[in-house]
């Protein structure tokens, strides 16, 4: 048995480090490329490391109207609210659902995974329609108001407060608490975890946003990265070191994100609630 | 005390749709609604500039059989999700099973594995738009290995583009379901591996008799999520070609030609409609069928 083992390991090492490579290797040239200068990006070496490491496509960011910095904390300022709405909205809808016994609870849990089947292109063109009847064309209200909520996330909550026991809520009752201050008092700090993966994946998903943004938001002082990235490709063309010094500044943030909150990526969501 | 009671309970209710309203409100109004609407709309001819709506009965979806475009775009993405999703589920499990196997330094494997899963499909796209493109490593590498004959700009080739789209979506979503497949790999009894070492199985019969079989009710979901995904694929087809999806059309997907219809200078809201609604049908319905297969698998293993 032992012996099976031993013959079986390098392979799978084997396996893992070709995907890894795999993996990794568009990003070393993503990054290499960076710190290149135009002639040596043009002059196609093979090489992964610059032979004159060179800062100024990162100078340039930041010089460029410093479109960079203002587009960065645009994505800051969005990806932080829409987060922070989603966790509310989400386990508050969660918590009732799987918590508080009322008329109709039924139908509206159905109707949220029903939502769920329904493509975006379905919903876009009446939902662009329904901004622009709003007055909400070229703010971030366009953006946040119909991303509010998250069907796949209120399931999640409501998965996660099915496993939660009501007891210390009637104990609290007992005491004068109120349900919402319930909820706020009790039922959210008992979540933690699930607010931390919860907030976790919402915030990726709002920093790397890219069809939202692009319909609803015309003016450039107020894109995100992710547009303005784009926005600098058709502007500046094949100048890919620019562009692939941009691209690497606008993945450092979620990078470090990635690095301090590692637990929360690796557990991905499990539907069942289970911690 | 009866009166009591259902004054509580009345409460009860009230509390419930206080703290369910937002998301019955933002449902209502940007999905239902919504869906009403666009339903409607692939019915009439709109104008949005003049605000007219002309009704056209089913006038826009016979349009599907005349104009060469939109076939174009759904053999796109026909072919884009068979190919992806597929694929996308197969080398996910393989390297979930991989990695659940006692190998040492999983953490480091797993944090680099999932870097993908976290780039934006607009760094995504600049990046393999700059191997592609005629000063990238793809011409550089193919010529010293004299794989191609020529550096040539691949960006512009309409045999390529979307076989590069391709291979870039299953590299940037094979991490996440990898992730799926990991959490439920470990509700998978270790007993069961053990014995049938003992019984004198190698890893490859472990696999394909005790890993695959469990994980079934995995696959059916990573296996339909990969089949939506895929058919509404946008970000990338658009970003690819600025919005064109060119070129000569290769990386016209459905998602990006509802989008050209209703926002760009076509201004035809109406058969952007019409051309949503058959995409979500073929959804809803792929994703039933698949669904429907493997359960009736199911019933004879």
């Amino acid at each position: 048995m032992k012996k099976k083992k031993v013959s079986c390991m390098p392979v799978l090492y084997v396996i893992l480090i070709i995907y890894a490579l795999i993996t990794l290797y568009p990003f070393l040239w993503a990054l290499s490329a960076s710190f290149k200068n135009y002639a040596e990006l043009t002059g196609g070496g093979l090489s992964l490391i610059p032979k004159n490491i060179t800062l100024e496509n990162y100078a340039k960011i930041f010089t460029r109207e410093s479109a960079y910095l203002r587009w960065f904390f645009n994505s800051v300022f969005l990806a932080t609210l829409i987060t922070g709405v989603n966790v509310f909205f989400n386990s508050m809808a969660g918590y009732a659902l799987a918590q508080i016994k009322f008329r109709g609870s039924k139908m509206v849990f159905y109707l949220i995974l029903a939502a769920m089947a329904i493509p975006g292109q379905v919903l876009m063109i009446p939902n662009f329609i329904i901004v622009n009847a709003f007055g909400m064309m070229d703010s971030y209200a366009a953006i946040l108001v119909p991303g509010a909520i998250n069907t796949t996330y209120i399931f999640f909550m409501r998965q996660y407060y099915m496993n939660y026991s009501k007891q210390v809520e009637e104990a609290a009752k007992i005491d004068g608490l109120s349900r919402i201050g319930c909820f706020f008092r009790i039922a959210l700090p008992f979540a933690k975890p699930a607010l931390a993966t919860q907030a976790t994946f919402i915030f990726l998903g709002s920093w790397n946003g890219f069809v939202n943004v692009m319909l609803y938001i015309k003016d450039v002082k107020k894109f995100t990265l992710p547009l303005g990235i784009q926005y600098s490709q058709v502007q500046y063309g094949t100048l890919w070191n620019n562009i692939m010094a941009f691209s690497m500044l606008s993945f450092v943030p979620i990078l470090i994100m990635y690095i301090t909150l590692n637990k929360y990526f690796m557990k991905g969501i499990r539907m069942d609630g289970e911690k | 005390m009866k009166t009591k009671l259902n004054k509580n309970s009345l409460f009860n209710h009230l509390q419930g749709y206080a703290f369910i309203a937002p998301t019955v409100i933002v449902l209502g109004v940007f999905t239902y609604i919504s869906v009403v609407v666009a339903i409607g709309m692939s019915f009439h001819k709109v104008n949005l500039f003049k605000w007219t709506f002309d009704y056209v009965g089913l006038n826009n979806y016979m349009r599907f059989f005349s104009e060469d475009r939109i076939l174009k775009a759904f053999t796109n993405t026909i072919k884009f999700v068979s190919v992806v999703a597929p694929i996308q589920t197969i080398v996910a499990l393989v390297m979930a099973a991989v990695l659940n196997s006692r190998i040492r330094a999983q953490r480091t494997f797993r944090f680099v594995y999932f870097l993908p899963t976290l780039t934006s499909s607009v760094v995504l796209t600049m990046i393999f738009m700059f191997i592609f493109s005629i000063n990238g490593p793809f011409n550089t590498i193919g010529l010293s290995m004299s794989l191609i004959e020529e550096a040539k700009n691949w960006l512009n080739e309409p045999s390529i583009t979307l076989k590069i789209i391709m291979a870039m979506n299953i590299w940037s979503t094979v991490p996440f379901y990898m992730t799926i497949y990991l959490a439920a790999l470990q509700d998978v009894p270790q007993s069961l591996y053990e014995s049938a070492r003992v019984d004198g199985a190698n890893a490859v019969k472990c696999f394909t008799s005790i890993t695959v079989p469990h994980m079934k009710p995995i696959t059916t979901f990573v296996f339909i999520t990969g089949v939506i995904s895929t058919f509404q694929m946008f970000d990338q087809a658009y970003i690819f070609s600025n919005g064109s999806g060119g070129p000569q059309n290769s990386t016209l997907t459905v998602a990006l030609m509802v989008f050209q219809y209703a926002f760009s200078l076509l201004n035809d809201m109406g058969i952007a409609a019409a051309i949503a609604i058959v995409l979500a049908i073929a959804i809803i319905t792929t994703s039933l069928i698949a669904n429907k297969l493997n359960k009736s698998e199911k019933l004879y293993s």
